[in-house]
């Protein structure tokens, strides 16, 4: 890192005085000093995305660790099978109510991969119309669900996430838990074989159980433009507690990569090859999904 | 797009003797342009034309003045066997009522380009566009590339002017498949001489942003944008060129970084402020446009002009800003002044 090179000139800098070592705890002190001046003055780099990784690394992921480690304690599984560098495009299923699966993918990901790879996800249009939400998931590498913007990540070698079931998916109701939904039209399959990229199945459990929706105010949705207004044991009835979520035990497995190298360019316009291929994934998926259950203890262990 | 013309094969420089007409003379990009094509030795006579006298003396520029809004630009054109129009009166800073301002931009072109459809000697036209023509919206794809439609197309402003033009270049591109057509769409200007409704904004003594979004922008330097104007004007690359410096800039970063107070606003306030702004206070031209494109910013690819060029601009987003800020006086860094204050206390407590 070059940032550990620069000195930051400090009023009455003198030479250190300390006879040994700094201890580990002035090195965090300054380093996060550093950080926040670095914050202060605008001396940050982001790409054309707004992906601004030094904020990622040193807060927004550090936020989404706590939740990841200590509340949903996610395993994640078979992660060899997502490469250590060049694109790829990871594909999941979607739940939760609230999309915490796509940060939670996102940290395993970030800690845990080899690599230490950053995912960059497709995100609804609703995201980027939400103040603040829209500004951090930008800030988090994350960007506007569409094929210009995963070909343009694609085309920079980035590690591209995306949930094709998209609201069907995130909101379905509880009793259709770990059930996938319509894949959309496979514009992801399209996309991949374009890019010439593997596409990596990813199955999450434990993210269904986090908001169990039980019923859903389409009238109030409506009202504020949203896709569904959930009910949950515990939202509206419980206030603001209601959005704490339940701290089920998660398990992300990735399967082995789905080549598309083999097939033709043109074939991604081909609309057999495109749902064909489509099914392929989700069914992997759904399989991938039904062994981690039979694996899983209980909902919450 | 005019990708198909017949003369393609004797494009490079063009003849001796060249005639160039500049739109917009009087005003600052005009003026630099009209600086640097006089400069060139191939072209023989530059004539600027304007409503208003130029401030300052244009050198070898002939000035004329004439309103592009009536025929008689068409005469300018045809007496002087004018070859190379480079129409640069795209009035961006509504300093006059906004249906002033329309006649200018879209009747002002309607006549330009009609006479250079009519004008034998006519060669090439390089027409100064802008980026808003891509509107600016939660939607949009994280960067448009020239072919890319807008999501939410503009609906108003010089915007939507822009993109009127555009249409009526793309009309007289098919009628004179001949000529050499260029079309720049350039991101928002900045530099130590510009003054414009964003320089004015970032003047504002608190800066009001819209509160919970910070967009990406992109700026291109005043001296890089009249490089390509000049480029386009002696050398032949027809199409349509987004113009930008390189890299990103967010609003909040840009703002840290000249160290200006930050004021983050609901949207309808800072259009209001806006408002007040225009009225009273120096905040010429800020329009509902400016403020869409300072809530979801808007990001263009710059590969088609830099490859066509071979060159890339000078100036970053960050460099251009940086120069923009600098020789405007507009950095203190304030925030940053007193941090170092404070953790330079801290520092030397832990000391003792």
């Amino acid at each position: 890192m070059d940032h550990e090179a620069e000195v930051i000139p400090l009023h009455g800098d003198t030479p250190e005085r300390h006879t040994g070592p700094p201890g580990e705890l002035e090195q965090k002190v300054a380093s996060a000093l550093r950080f926040v001046r670095r914050r202060l003055s605008g001396d940050y780099q982001v790409d054309e995305f707004g992906f601004d990784p030094e904020l990622n690394d040193r807060l927004l992921m550090p936020l989404a660790r706590q939740l990841y480690e200590r509340w949903f304690r996610v395993e994640m599984l078979g992660l060899e099978n997502v490469p250590d560098e060049g694109p790829a495009l990871v594909v999941g299923n979607h739940s939760g109510t609230l999309p915490l699966d796509g940060v939670m993918l996102q940290v395993g990901l970030h800690d845990h991969h080899r690599a230490k790879r950053n995912l960059r996800l497709l995100g609804a249009d609703l995201v980027y119309q939400i103040p603040v939400l829209a500004h951090l998931a930008r800030k988090s590498g994350h960007t506007l669900a569409c094929q210009a913007d995963a070909a343009r990540l694609l085309g920079k070698r980035e590690l591209v996430g995306v949930f094709p079931e998209g609201f069907k998916g995130v909101g379905k109701p509880y009793s259709q838990r770990y059930k996938l939904q319509r894949f959309g039209r496979g514009g992801f399959v399209a996309t991949a074989l374009r890019a010439q990229v593997p596409i990596i199945p990813a199955a999450i459990v434990g993210a269904e159980e986090i908001y169990p929706k039980i019923a859903d105010l389409r009238s109030i949705a409506r009202l504020f433009g949203l896709p569904y207004f959930p009910i949950t044991p515990t939202w509206p009835m419980f206030g603001p507690l209601g959005l704490v979520p339940l701290p089920s035990k998660w398990i992300v497995a990735f399967g082995e990569p789905i080549m598309t190298d083999e097939y033709d360019l043109d074939q991604a316009d081909d609309h057999t090859t495109v749902l064909n291929l489509t099914d392929q994934v989700r069914e992997t998926i759904q399989n991938m999904l039904y062994d981690l259950l039979r694996r899983r203890a209980s909902i919450f262990f | 797009m005019p990708s198909t013309r017949p003369s393609a094969s004797a494009a490079g420089v063009s003849g001796s003797s060249r005639v160039v007409l500049i739109t917009g003379v009087s005003r600052f990009l005009g003026a630099r342009v009209a600086e640097a094509l006089q400069a060139e030795p191939s072209i023989e006579r530059v004539i600027g034309v304007d409503t208003v006298p130029p401030e300052a003396s244009l050198g070898r520029t002939e000035f004329v003045r004439v309103d592009i809004r009536t025929p008689s630009i068409a005469k300018i054109i045809e007496s002087a066997r004018v070859d190379t129009v480079v129409h640069l009166n795209l009035v961006t800073m509504a300093a006059t009522a906004r249906m002033t301002t329309k006649e200018v931009n879209v009747i002002g072109t309607m006549q330009l380009l009609a006479a250079c459809q009519r004008s034998a000697a006519m060669r090439k036209l390089v027409v100064r566009s802008s980026a808003a023509v891509y509107g600016s919206s939660a939607r949009d794809p994280a960067v448009f590339t020239e072919h890319d439609e807008p999501v939410v197309p503009p609906t108003s402003g010089y915007a939507k002017d822009a993109v009127e033009v555009e249409g009526y270049v793309r009309g007289l591109a098919r009628r004179r498949s001949d000529l050499t057509v260029s079309v720049l769409r350039f991101a928002n200007f900045l530099g130590p001489n510009i003054d414009n409704p964003l320089s004015r904004y970032f003047h504002m003594p608190v800066v009001a942003t819209v509160l919970g979004f910070d967009p990406r922008l992109q700026f291109i330097h005043e001296d890089d944008g009249v490089e390509i104007l000049r480029r386009m004007a002696v050398e032949d690359h027809p199409g349509c060129f987004n113009a930008a410096g390189d890299g990103v800039v967010l609003l909040s970063q840009a703002l840290r970084r000249a160290g200006r107070p930050i004021l983050p606003l609901p949207a309808p306030a800072v259009q209001t402020l806006g408002d007040v702004g225009r009225r009273f206070g120096g905040l010429k031209g800020f329009s509902p446009e400016l403020l869409r494109w300072l809530t979801y910013g808007r990001v263009i690819d710059t590969t088609r002009l830099t490859n066509e060029l071979s060159w890339r601009p000078k100036y970053s987003s960050e460099e251009a800003f940086a120069d923009f800020a600098d020789s405007q006086g507009l950095g203190h860094g304030l925030p940053t002044e007193i941090f170092d204050l404070v953790t330079g206390g801290v520092r030397g407590l832990s000391r003792r």
